[in-house]
């Protein structure tokens, strides 16, 4: 989930922050090119012509931008210039990395395209520029839920998996690039959730960061009767109705040895392990272990909470370790707090997946510059200098034992781990109505408007039906 | 006689020629008014008679996608539940917010009508939340109804407006009057100061109570501005987007609109149900403002309604 991602590069480090965001030269309008002699006069025939033009960018000489049987990257010798479509770059260093890339390829230069900062926005986007089969955007950074829909609908190209080092990948994000077998997209970055935890309290009760969720609930009974254990609130995710809960949901049958879709692309939320993951979210729900509030958190709302002392422990995002140990007072567990993978049913848990991953439009111009493009772009060098200055987690195995990163970044390892074990969301090329319908019934069993039983039965029928694609 | 029979064939002729120049210089406004409205509205009238079966090949994974015309989109959005939830929805926050608004904008402008020290001050502070575009009134009650924001504090209770719920579907209606009935208010103002003065030193004269002089002056002579005022504001609410949006979000039962529902389809990429929501909507709003101007006789196009109804 980009919106994941996108809070991932908060925390940068500030210095190389202000001085490539400097940088950038303007928004989004970039990546059109104005159409020749337009001129104040006739006003309004330009701006119908640049609606035009924009549909097949520098199209309007004639030549037919939007061939549908060019054929697949690999077979392309076409170079140029090029546009990199993402969402909003918060961490205004991207222009940075392309800046190295058109100094070297000064006759197939990159431009940056800004979209919203939300991700359905974004995806909304994505979606008008394929349906009009327009080659404004040449390689698009993508959501891995996404992916199956895009390739589904032919709007990105087959990329050739043999030329890209994906075997120093982690196994598990190179495969939210992959559709029927095949590699469409490659990843840019990663995230997985983790267990925050305040290292202050356990220390006072003896205790380890929990493995299981027994042990979860066990160390809160014992905080709670500490003195300064008065007020914190035990365990919080995302479990608003919206994308995080999809999330959370998904972590929590995992982690109790479940899956939401297996491996043929099935629905099975009527397992028994489905049924144990649910559970214990209702149940925490239920019994107090999930404050009532943390219904409506979304990640901000819980790293709100987190840094104010009042959750003992958060499942979230990377994103959070350098905003809540920040010095300048915004936290007050800043240094008191510690990270480790998800707990789950009998062991360690399971994450779900998040991160970004690049693909190239099927309507792009010159996609021989724009494979080489990913291919510098999405490279461990690359990947490096991400992690260092917007702490984006890299897809590269190598880079999480690399000594002066984990120094850098202390909860590497356990981000390794979590990634490690991590699984995609469902593959599904209707994402929205799957989506949709986990959501639906997840949050009937949480408000026990619902049964954990019937939700799970509601969402096996609708999931189902959302994955059959009428 | 014969003068009259003389000059009629001149004068319709005169008419004719006044006629054509009027609809010649009327045609350029009525081809854009056709072609920024009723080619959308036709083009969505089309599209939501579009019914499209996807399937995927099970050997490339591929989409593929078949079009055929009929009213199966209709058919689905007016099975089960669909349409209800949301037009009752839609509805409740008409009926409600807009009685709220009446209320309160009417006493605002009773209030700004006198002549009082800082009037214009208060005035131009009404009229602030009336120029916050709605979606970041939305983030603003959004922030405001968190559950550790300030309607919480200053309750004193842990209500969680942003979950599903009645609190959800007041925290809309509270958001939606507090927007809002600042527009109610200045139209109202404008239709009580063009009431004359001597009306008012007439009833003082026969000693008429002040609830009598708003019930027997005021209120019908305001009436054609708070009619139009209302009827606005109704077509407003009832395709209602962006606060619901905003403030508590998609996919929440208790405050899900028609326009939500439609938008929601069209990100699914159901373009033909999207159309099929969008056109029920269009004609139901049709129908409430249809209803409407007979029932109160809104002067919309400033004939002048009788005030005496």
């Amino acid at each position: 989930m980009s919106r994941s991602t996108q809070r991932l590069h908060l925390p940068v480090n500030n210095e190389e922050d202000t001085v490539s965001s400097s940088r950038i030269p303007v928004g989004a309008g970039q990546g059109r090119p104005k159409p020749p002699g337009a001129r104040p006069v006739r006003r309004a025939a330009a701006v119908v012509a640049a609606v035009m033009c924009a549909s097949v960018l520098g199209g309007c000489g004639g030549s037919d931008s939007s061939d549908t049987d060019s054929g697949g990257p690999e077979k392309s010798q076409d170079r140029g210039p090029i546009t990199l479509a993402t969402g909003k770059d918060t961490t205004g260093t991207l222009q940075g990395q392309l800046d190295r890339w058109n100094k070297q390829h000064p006759d197939q230069k990159v431009t940056l395209v800004e979209l919203p900062e939300s991700a359905d926005q974004q995806r909304q986007q994505f979606i008008q520029n394929a349906q009009t089969k327009s080659g404004t955007y040449s390689v698009l950074n993508l959501d891995p839920i996404w992916v199956a829909e895009f390739a589904a609908n032919q709007w990105i190209d087959e990329l050739p998996a043999k030329e890209f080092p994906l075997d120093r990948m982690i196994p598990s994000v190179v495969k939210t690039g992959e559709y029927f077998g095949k590699q469409y997209a490659v990843p840019f970055n990663t995230n997985a959730g983790l267990l925050f935890y305040r290292q202050d309290l356990l220390d006072r009760i003896g205790a380890q960061p929990p493995t299981t969720w027994d042990e979860l609930k066990q160390d809160c009974v014992k905080v709670r009767k500490l003195p300064e254990g008065k007020g914190v609130d035990c365990y919080a995710g995302q479990f608003d109705k919206y994308e995080g809960l999809t999330v959370n949901f998904a972590e929590a049958v995992a982690s109790a040895g479940g899956s939401v879709v297996d491996d043929k692309g099935k629905a099975t939320v009527d397992t028994e392990a489905a049924k144990k993951g649910l559970q214990f979210l209702a149940d925490g729900f239920k019994d107090g272990t999930i404050p009532q509030q943390a219904s409506t958190y979304k990640e901000e709302d819980g790293r709100r909470a987190f840094q104010a002392g009042k959750l003992l422990f958060h499942r979230q995002w990377p994103y959070q370790w350098a905003l809540a140990n920040a010095k300048d007072g915004s936290s007050k567990v800043a240094g008191k707090f510690g990270v480790a993978a998800l707990p789950g049913l009998d062991g360690p848990g399971k994450s779900s997946l998040g991160g970004l991953d690049l693909a190239i439009s099927k309507f792009a111009k010159n996609k021989a510059t724009a494979l080489d493009f990913i291919k510098f772009f999405s490279s461990e060098a690359n990947a490096r200098t991400n992690l260092k200055v917007t702490s984006a987690a890299p897809p590269y195995t190598g880079l999480y034992d690399d000594p002066a990163l984990r120094k850098q970044f202390p909860y590497l390892a356990t981000l390794k781990e979590s990634l490690d074990t991590a699984t995609p969301r469902p593959v599904v090329v209707h994402y929205g109505d799957a989506t949709a319908a986990i959501q639906e019934s997840a949050a009937a069993a949480l408000s026990g408007s619902k049964s954990v039983d019937e939700a799970l039965a509601d969402m096996q029928k609708n999931l189902s039906a959302a994955i059959a694609a009428k | 006689m014969r003068k009259t029979v003389a000059s009629r064939p001149a004068r319709s002729s005169r008419r004719a020629g006044t006629a054509g120049l009027a609809a010649a210089l009327l045609s350029p406004t009525l081809l854009v008014l056709v072609l920024v409205i009723g080619y959308p509205v036709v083009a969505a009238l089309r599209l939501s008679f579009q019914v499209s079966s996807e399937s995927i090949d099970p050997h490339t994974g591929f989409k593929v996608t078949a079009t055929s015309y009929g009213a199966e989109n209709y058919t689905s959005v007016f099975s089960d539940d669909r349409l209800l939830r949301p037009w009752w929805n839609t509805t409740s926050f008409a009926l409600a917010s807009v009685t709220l608004e009446v209320l309160i904008g009417v006493s605002m402008a009773l209030v700004m009508h006198r002549a009082f020290r800082g009037r214009a001050l208060v005035r131009a502070a009404v009229l602030v939340p009336w120029a916050i575009p709605t979606a970041i009134s939305g983030m603003l009650w959004k922030w405001i109804f968190n559950s550790q924001g300030v309607a919480n504090e200053i309750l004193g209770a842990q209500v969680l407006w942003s979950s599903d719920g009645l609190q959800a579907w007041l925290s809309v209606v509270i958001a939606d009057t507090w927007k809002t009935a600042p527009f109610i208010g200045l139209l109202v103002l404008a239709g009580l100061q063009i009431i004359p003065g001597e009306l008012y030193e007439a009833a003082r004269v026969d000693g008429a109570s002040p609830w009598r002089v708003f019930w027997r002056i005021t209120l019908p002579l305001v009436r054609p501005a708070l009619v139009v005022a209302v009827l606005f504001r109704l077509l407003d609410v009832l395709r209602m987007f962006d606060l619901p949006y905003v403030l508590v979000g998609p996919r929440k039962h208790s405050v899900e609109t028609l326009s939500m529902i439609a938008f929601d389809e069209m990100t699914n990429l159901r373009f033909g149900t999207a159309a099929a929501y969008a056109t029920v909507l269009f004609l139901y709003v049709a129908v409430v403002a249809l209803a409407f101007v007979k029932l109160f006789g809104a002067d919309l196009i400033g004939r002048g309604t009788g005030s005496e109804t």
